[in-house]
């Protein structure tokens, strides 16, 4: 894995310095290394089998042949329609899926009534399936900056959806239909970076003006006030319901993800000092005031606290010996206990199986991944010439690495637990869907950067 | 706008530095720590996640494993349970492990390291080795006479082959399944519940761990102590004692349950267990010379191992000389264990000297390969071998003419020594009926088994004749099963 990154970062930033022939396109190394993460996936799912019961699994070459296709059909779309994007996302979003079904799947044969591999493949085609239609109906990313506000509406009425079902383990954010069970929140997230992108990129430069003219005539105000008014009010709204559904992961990630963008869209600090003071204010009141919140932070603080009290170690203890477990080195695929930490085991916590398993090498080597993912992302954004686009490619970006921050701090008692979906990882149809919708937007936009690069198209747009 | 995003991306690499950094320390710094939480399941789930080795009695697993399919996989199981407990003790997932099960732990769950072919081999692979094989010293025979023996009495047996020191019975009833304290179910708990209320302590090991007055067995150690201190050189000349026995200091006398003891010779004192013969005999030796001989042979030594703990056996050090008078012959607080008994008359059978008694042949790996070996080893030289030689005549003598006819064997030479022992307070309770002896068959060259027996509620008349009439026949059944199966 860190051999691809090798290959890859030689090439350096590329900022406005058009390279004086054609661009290679790379997709022979995108093939290559997307036939490598599949190998890779089947490798660990026999080696589950070997490891459980002494033989290959029988399902070893359906699984193989699942993924690989669908692996394949997202490379010829992109073949098709994004030959200039970047060569290391598919490979990357490949390994990651391809990883978390074989340990899913190494977790559903220690429960047998409750095996969630197969859906998990299903959702994943379906991921895949939306990955290809991106990729083939979205010619070009500025068409959805005409859609940011149909997508925030969407984004609100999607986050609004679950208050009218029943709660589940404390939070809602389930909406369940026929047996289907749905995470809006996720597919939200999606929408209101669009949204912010859209707004802030329309907006920046009275955000800018208006910020400092405020700032100097009446100085008590905060600056920018009329325009930044319904970007806040937007992010306040879906924060508040996010914070009525105790959805407390997903409310830090809608409010990173907005200081990021404020930030990369303004450039001004004072916005990450008001943010970050706003977040404390924040985290103080709801960690002491409510109460489902308050007893995750003392786990955090206490994470043997319910030993030392005799009621048994909880998730969070759990989690932490098999993270403890793994050492550097792992026990090997299928060799590990994480089965202890309970229910949410293939969810919030399959990163504590991973860590277990793999060990230290292989957990670092999976956010090596997700770093590069991330990296990815930016450089995209980095790359192109438009606002809209950099912010977009800014805020997906932002949105995975994020939330690879909250939950897997959050598992390795870094952080105060909040409950939520490592992208790709993790079991959760809603999760994996919209993380293969982020990569197709990341696709589009670094095939865009690429393009521009190759068209030598003029100068570049934003000056901030 | 560059920038800008340059640093946010900056943000996010650091974010994701704080992961790696944090894990580290999770997985690498602190892991020790969380590995020995007594609340992490892991070692547990290793211990049981294989099934443990085997204890063998002659050639024979009286152990097993059984694959729940539990977190907790393989429970313990044991063939003849109860007949063997004393000596396999029980193997619980949640009670702990006792006697070899709890001695030979490591090789029995395939920790010990002595069990990997290569050192620190299992520490770079994580493999665990499987669990190796405990081959004992029992002889099936011998053991099942003896359990048969005691039938519903309370009591415990110990047999030794002299020569060597092996344990070839150890027995102890009322006994229990181990099995039945293997899981961590509510049966187990139940179990355990029932056992440790069980007013006749089933999970006492009386051969071992229980401490018995030797009543008149420990005459034995008296008259070695006399005949070694040339108190007595001449077995059949008169003892100048009289009957009955005033104790030394006191106006209490002492009375024999048997006629003809005043200035009765040494023999028929031993044939006939005459108390104030042996009392005497014990103030003549004195305090030293009796504490010296009882020591040799294995009282006062609380660090005797089989592998498994054998609680010691004493002979009080500090007395005045009645009290020396009463302890000579197995009373006041003078206390043996079973084995501790079978030592002494194994002592006798093997020309004085007292092997280490052992009841681990050797363990082996799962596939055989013997990773240790136990051993002959002197413990002490109790007493010169001629006056073994003299002493054998004795218990000869008890066995032949006097109160031990019972324990007689055709075609074989057997010498013996009955005892009863009051005890409970102004001996009220029900006397415990002892019997110790030895075996030879007439074409070996030495005894080959020495053996005790105590059986705690001796349904008899209070009197000497009980440990000839409760103990001696359960002796003879087990020494006639090791003669009989004698290679």
């Amino acid at each position: 894995m860190t051999a691809k990154s090798g290959t890859t970062l030689a090439t350096g930033p590329s900022d406005p310095s058009p390279p004086a022939v054609r661009l290679l396109r790379r997709r022979g190394v995108e093939f290559t290394l997307t036939v490598v993460a599949v190998l890779l996936s089947v490798y660990g799912y026999c080696a589950v089998g070997l490891a459980k019961n002494g033989n290959v699994p029988p399902g070893a070459a359906d699984y193989g042949a699942g993924l690989g296709v669908l692996a394949l059909l997202a490379h010829l779309v992109v073949r098709l329609r994004a030959p200039y994007a970047d060569p290391l996302l598919l490979p990357i979003a490949v390994l990651l899926n391809g990883l978390g079904l074989v340990l899913i799947h190494r977790l559903d044969l220690e429960t047998p009534a409750d095996r969630a591999a197969p859906a998990q493949l299903n959702w994943s085609a379906l991921g895949v399936v939306l990955f290809i239609t991106v990729m083939a109906l979205l010619r070009d990313h500025r068409v959805l900056q005409r859609y940011a506000y149909v997508s925030v509406v969407a984004a609100l009425a999607l986050l609004a959806l679950p208050v009218l079902f029943p709660p589940v383990n404390g939070a809602r954010i389930w909406v369940r239909i026929a047996g289907f069970s749905l995470q809006p929140g996720e597919f939200a997230k999606v929408l209101l970076a669009l949204f912010f992108a859209s707004y802030l990129a329309a907006n920046r430069n009275a955000l800018a003006y208006a910020g400092r003219r405020i700032w100097r005539f009446k100085r008590l105000q905060l600056p920018t006030g009329r325009v930044l008014g319904p970007v806040v009010t937007i992010w306040l709204l879906s924060v508040g319901v996010l914070v009525l559904e105790r959805d407390l992961g997903t409310s830090l990630l809608y409010f990173g993800l907005f200081v990021i963008m404020l930030y990369v869209a303004t450039g001004r600090t004072g916005w990450i000092a008001v943010g970050l003071l706003l977040a404390c204010v924040g985290a103080v009141a709801v960690g002491s005031l409510e109460p489902h919140v308050h007893s995750r932070v003392e786990d955090w603080l206490h994470p043997f606290a319910s030993i030392e009290a005799g009621r048994g170690p909880n998730q969070l203890a759990q989690s932490l010996f098999a993270f403890a477990a793994g050492g550097l080195l792992g026990t090997g695929l299928g060799l590990g206990h994480s089965v202890l930490i309970g229910f949410a085991v293939k969810s919030d916590f399959i990163l504590a199986t991973a860590g277990e398993e793999l060990g230290l090498a292989g957990l670092s080597a999976i956010f090596l991944l997700y770093a590069l993912l991330v990296e990815r992302g930016y450089r995209a954004g980095l790359a192109l010439r438009d606002p809209f686009g950099r912010l977009l490619a800014t805020g997906l970006a932002s949105i995975v690495a994020l939330q690879v921050f909250v939950i897997a701090g959050g598992v390795t008692g870094l952080i105060p637990l909040t409950g939520m979906a490592m992208p790709f990882l993790a079991q959760g149809g809603s999760s994996v869907v919209t993380n293969w919708i982020i990569v197709a937007l990341l696709m589009r936009l670094s095939d865009s950067a690429r393009r521009q690069d190759d068209r030598r198209e003029g100068p570049e747009g934003s000056g901030a | 706008m560059t920038k800008y995003i340059r640093r946010a991306a900056a943000l996010c690499a650091l974010l994701l530095l704080a992961l790696l950094v944090n894990a580290t320390r999770v997985q690498v710094f602190q892991s020790r720590a969380y590995d020995d939480n007594p609340a992490n399941r892991r070692p547990s789930i290793a211990r049981w996640g294989q099934p443990r080795g085997d204890i063998v009695v002659e050639g024979r697993p009286v152990t097993g494993s059984k694959d729940t399919g539990e977190q907790l996989r393989y429970e313990r199981t044991y063939r003849e349970g109860p007949l063997y407990a004393p000596v396999t003790g029980f193997a619980s997932q949640v009670y702990g492990t006792t006697f070899l099960e709890h001695a030979e732990d490591s090789v029995l769950d395939g920790s010990d390291p002595l069990l990997s072919f290569l050192p620190l081999w299992n520490d770079i692979t994580r493999d665990q080795n499987a669990g190796g094989e405990v081959v004992t010293t029992l002889r099936a025979a011998a053991q099942r006479a003896a359990y048969r023996g005691l039938g519903a009495r309370r009591g415990a047996v110990a047999a030794l082959e002299p020569a060597t020191g092996r344990v070839l019975a150890l027995v102890s009833r009322p006994s229990y399944d181990p099995g039945a304290l293997s899981g961590n179910g509510p049966k187990a708990a139940e179990a355990w519940a029932r056992l440790n209320g069980d007013a006749g302590k089933p999970l006492l090991n009386r051969a071992v761990r229980q401490t018995y007055p030797p009543g008149s067995t420990f005459k034995v150690v008296t008259a070695a102590a006399a005949l070694d201190a040339g108190v007595v050189t001449d077995l059949d000349a008169p003892t100048r004692s009289p009957d009955p026995y005033t104790l030394p200091g006191t106006s209490t006398s002492l009375a024999n349950e048997a006629e003809g003891c005043e200035n009765a010779s040494l023999r028929y004192a031993f044939e006939w267990s005459c108390n104030t013969v042996f009392a005497k005999l014990g103030v003549d030796v004195g305090l030293d010379a009796m504490t010296d001989t009882a020591r040799a042979f294995g009282f006062d030594n609380s660090g005797l191992r089989i592998p498994f703990s054998v609680a010691p056996s004493s002979f009080d050090t500090e007395m005045d000389r009645a009290q020396l008078a009463l302890s000579s012959i197995g009373q006041f607080d003078t206390r043996a264990t079973p084995l501790q008994m079978a030592l002494v008359t194994a002592a006798v059978a093997n020309g004085g000297s007292v092997r280490s008694p052992y009841l681990v042949e050797r363990t082996t790996t799962a596939s055989g390969r013997t990773v240790s070996a136990s051993g002959t080893r002197t413990l002490r030289q109790a007493m010169h071998p001629a006056t073994a030689m003299r002493l054998r005549a004795l218990m000869r003598g008890v066995v032949e003419e006097g109160t031990g006819a019972n324990a007689a064997i055709r075609h074989a030479t057997v010498g013996g020594k009955t005892g009863t022992a009051q005890h409970g307070i102004g001996n009220s309770g029900t006397p415990y009926a002892w019997f110790i002896g030895w075996a030879q068959s007439d074409d070996a060259v030495e005894p080959q088994v020495a053996v005790a027996v105590v059986v705690e509620d001796a349904e008899a008349v209070r009197g000497e004749i009980s440990g000839g009439g409760d103990a001696a026949p359960i002796a003879r059944e087990v020494m006639e099963a090791v003669l009989r199966t004698a290679d």
